[in-house]
């Protein structure tokens, strides 16, 4: 289902959390709220579920105007960063709660309700764990149920907040994973919430970044990586460096460090440069070489310029033994922008 | 804006039905018998109402009362806070058992609390004869009215501590002793600070229970004028004698009592939200 | 500091008991409140069970269980159910008022519903007597309506109730307050309307604490004396109530007939604390 979010406004008292925001997303996407906390993508996904209406704006769900549609009646399904687990409920009566809830003919029968649940158990690879309680499980399969939840109702879209949050990194990774499956099983439009850049560059379809109830860009992991169109979001996606500076004749200089920036106005300006963007080279600029660490296939050196700006900089690991004493860095490409 | 109504809202005619059945309940039970004490207190003018609680059996009444609180909240501070340093501050087998047994009390009928100690220092008692070869009256007398209320209020501060205090862990008090400190120098320093306004709520609502208690009182006092009435029982007398206004007028005195109580509670609870009352007093 | 500084560890024999904390003082205050505790409680109240003993068994059968006892206990126990199902309802709208509304003079009723810990009971006993006889200000309502409270099993329990409100709120109160919202929104997501959603999510949750406070009001009422006599009216076989009946046997000098139904009584109050305690164990199972 495509859904299409229009000039949405929404305040906190006098705190604004979302401010004009507009985003289409498409049928079967996979689509990441990437941003800090108070950025406002928690409350971006609530308005999309029907969990908080906006002060003004649409939201579309398939051209159908849904801004101030009841939560039940929209047909989301929604993944809460505690999973909001009924506790006094089994496995099998959370995951099959929303089908219990209907009425008349929209409600399946018992059987049907227990082939369901036990379809989605096998989907998440909870099988036989339907008699527990959420109690009884960890937190890793609390996250399953709560996904194979939402599932149960056949949504429109799924929505999950934080939805790794709050576990530890192993379990997460796995779980990244899991979701992808699920996801690419089941083609439902997906939208999840989160801070780790990581998490969503390397999960969704397209992400999209919020700063200040912002949107600052919408892309494809790639493009946002290699793209940003701010210098909020190359602060916030990727590793870099990032100096001040001022650029003069396509090339912008900070202290002794200097960049390329062909094609920009003169004036003072902002640059990031990746670390791994930058290389060993003769007509570069000069820096100390602190420490170099080696960690699997690459290697990452801590760099210090004469006027004591540091450089974090990384090569692959054959490159290593170069990087010893004063050497010369240049780097091939960097992201300026006018301060 | 109009205002959308949120999944966890309730819609506004719920509300007012809610409210509305709230106040008039809580209305009918609570607040009527309140304003019926004043109002019969003050039923013929403030003149006869104030005759009556300055009347000389009145203010033994009050007397006996006060010094009844005053032996007993101490006491139950003291054994309080032994209980709770006990069981929140160690570990060991049975500990449960034991705040279930410090729990007792409040299950027992006041009446029942004031038999046990009439079997036990009665006349026909365990003790019975070889009190009164001293000389020495319990029941019947003001000992046994301490005693009994004594028993009625032993949990009130033990319960409200050991929570408290099981809540607080014990890094403080280990981080303390590991410097150094003696076991008396970390309660007063480290452990007493931090539970003090959770002692103010159990000795608020100790003292409360203490100056109102009746039922277990009646049993053990005998009821002599002027010698073992303490104010409750002196409404009862007063009340059984038709003297209405003498027993409101004093059972107004204890209502300002109440209502000191709860203003102060309430202030406790705004101030100190980490005190907030635990069920079941 | 000099390196002469030394510190002498004195090494102590194998202690009585293994130290199971850092912490001293532990001997010292388990043993205070232990002599107090068997002092204070035990010992006292095991004279019960010793001076009902007294009596044959066939003896004991007679006192505990007569006619006029039974009607006390059905009395009792019935009046003590029926105010905790009034309270068990009331006592939920009060606690969900509090948790979920603002309304004016909220402070107000949160500070009132504690008026039953902290009103001594021989006062709530003649103002409701008061209140509710024939003549007074609401009793006089319910007269011409052919209904008598006072004097009556009916004034027993409206005494019951105001002793076991707090009980019930207090008890539901701050779970109510922990249930986060989004379990509610998950429910709402999922299609359940908001009357589904409390029906099926909101009070089950609530169930444990319910009960509890529920037990805890029965279980006060059952023992209750102060505000009771002085409504009830206390006529034999109509509107006497247990403790009451201890009161007489007392007052005749019967003590072990006073114990026997001292017995009774304790026996009941045990199983409601017995039962408290499983509901209580229970409901830890799903949290």
């Amino acid at each position: 289902m495509t859904i299409s979010i229009r000039s949405v406004e929404k305040k906190f008292g006098r705190y604004p959390a979302l401010n004009k925001v507009g985003l289409e997303i498409a049928d079967g996407e996979l689509l990441a709220l990437l941003g800090p906390s108070g950025s406002g993508k928690t409350t971006l996904l609530r308005v999309i579920a029907g969990l908080e209406f906006p002060d003004a704006g649409q939201v579309l769900f398939h051209d159908q105007d849904v801004t101030f549609a009841s939560a039940a009646a929209r047909r989301v399904g929604f993944v809460f960063q505690q999973y909001a687990l009924f506790k006094h409920m089994t496995v099998a009566k959370n995951i099959a709660f929303g089908l219990d809830v209907r009425k008349g003919k929209d409600k399946p029968s018992k059987v049907e309700i227990t082939r369901r649940v036990d379809e989605l158990l096998r989907l998440v690879e909870l099988e036989g764990l339907g008699g527990r309680y959420p109690s009884q499980l960890s937190g890793g399969q609390r996250q399953r149920v709560a996904l194979s939840r939402a599932l149960a109702v056949q949504p429109s879209v799924l929505l999950l907040d934080e939805p790794f949050g709050a576990l530890d990194a192993t379990v997460r990774k796995s779980l990244r994973k899991e979701l992808r499956r699920v996801h690419d099983a089941t083609g439902v439009t997906t939208i999840f919430v989160t801070h780790d850049q990581e998490e969503a560059l390397d999960l969704a379809d397209r992400v999209a970044i919020l700063n200040q109830g912002v949107i600052e860009q919408v892309g494809t992991p790639e493009q946002v990586h290699d793209h940003p169109v701010s210098p909020f979001v190359c602060g916030f996606v990727g590793e870099s460096n990032r100096f001040e500076g001022v650029v003069s004749g396509g090339r912008f200089t900070s202290g002794s460090v200097f960049l390329p920036a062909t094609g920009l106005a003169d004036g003072p300006a902002v640059a990031f440069a990746r670390p791994h963007d930058f290389s060993l080279d003769g007509s570069g600029f000069e820096v100390r070489v602190n420490r170099v660490h080696i960690q699997g296939a690459l290697a990452h050196v801590d760099a210090e310029t004469a006027d004591g700006r540091r450089i974090d900089v990384v090569t692959s690991r054959d490159q290593a033994e170069h990087f010893t004493g004063t050497v010369r860095l240049a780097a091939r490409k960097a992201h300026v922008f006018p301060a | 804006m109009a205002a959308h109504r949120r999944s966890t809202d309730d819609p506004v005619w719920a509300k007012v039905l809610i409210i509305g059945l709230v106040l008039l309940f809580l209305g009918l039970v609570l607040v009527l018998p309140l304003a019926a004490v004043f109002a019969e207190a003050l039923r013929k003018g403030l003149q006869p109402a104030l005759e009556a609680i300055s009347n000389p059996d009145a203010l033994a009444a009050v007397k006996l009362t006060l010094l009844t609180a005053a032996i007993t909240v101490p006491f139950n501070v003291v054994f309080g806070l032994c209980a709770a340093w006990a069981v929140a501050k160690h570990d060991f087998p049975g500990k449960s058992l034991l705040i279930t047994l410090i729990d007792l009390p409040f299950s027992v009928s006041p009446v029942v609390a004031g038999l046990i100690y009439v079997l036990v220092f009665g006349l026909q008692g365990w003790f019975g004869e070889r009190l009164i070869d001293h000389d020495i009256k319990i029941i019947f007398a003001v000992p046994g009215i301490v005693l009994a209320t004594i028993f009625v209020t032993f949990p009130f501060i033990a319960r409200e501590l050991i929570p408290l205090m099981q809540e607080q862990g014990v890094s403080e008090e280990e981080a303390a002793v590991s410097m150094g400190a003696s076991g008396l120098y970390t309660f007063w320093r480290v452990t007493a600070p931090n539970v003090r306004w959770g002692l103010l709520y159990g000795v608020l609502l100790c003292n409360a229970r203490a100056m109102g208690e009746f039922g277990a009182v009646s049993v053990v006092s005998g009821h002599i004028r002027g010698l073992t009435n303490t104010m409750p029982l002196h409404v009862e007398i007063l009340y059984n004698e038709y003297d209405f206004v003498g027993a409101f007028a004093v059972a107004a005195l204890l209502c300002l009592l109440a209502i000191v109580t709860l203003v102060l509670k309430t202030a406790l609870e705004v101030a100190q939200p980490a005190v907030r009352g635990r069920s079941g007093h | 500091m000099t390196a002469e500084t030394a510190i002498a560890i004195r090494p102590t024999g194998r202690p009585l008991f293994r130290r199971r904390s850092a912490i001293p003082g532990f001997t010292l205050t388990l043993g205070v409140t232990l002599t107090v505790l068997s002092l204070i409680v035990l010992i006292p109240l095991s004279a019960v069970a010793l001076k009902a003993a007294q009596l044959s068994p066939s003896e004991f059968l007679a006192v505990a269980f007569s006619q006029r006892a039974m009607a006390a206990y059905r009395l009792t126990f019935g009046a003590a159910f029926v105010a905790a199902v009034i309270n068990g309802v009331f006592g939920v709208l009060t606690a969900w008022a509090l948790v979920r509304y603002e309304f004016p003079g909220k402070a107000l009723v949160n500070a009132l519903v504690d008026l039953p810990f902290a009103l001594p009971t021989a006062v709530a006993g003649i103002a409701l007597a008061t209140l509710y006889a024939p003549n007074g200000w609401v009793g006089s309502l319910l007269t011409p309506l052919g209904i008598k409270a006072a004097y009556n099993p009916i004034g027993v329990t409206i005494a019951l109730v105001f002793i076991g409100l707090p009980f019930v709120v207090r008890t539901i109160e701050p779970v109510l307050r922990d249930l986060s919202d989004d379990v509610e929104e998950a429910a709402a997501s999922l299609g359940a309307g908001r009357l589904s959603t409390i029906f099926r999510i909101v009070l089950p949750a609530l169930g444990p604490s319910w009960l509890t406070g529920f037990a805890l009001a029965f279980a006060r009422g059952i023992g209750e004396y102060g505000s009771v006599i002085f409504i009830a009216g206390n006529m034999p076989f109509k509107s006497e109530i247990a403790p009451l009946l201890i009161i007489i046997q007392l007052e005749q000098f019967e003590y072990a007939h006073a114990a026997a139904i001292a017995v009774v009584m304790l026996a009941v109050s045990f199983l409601m604390l017995l039962i408290i305690n499983a509901v209580q164990a229970w409901a830890r199972r799903f949290s």
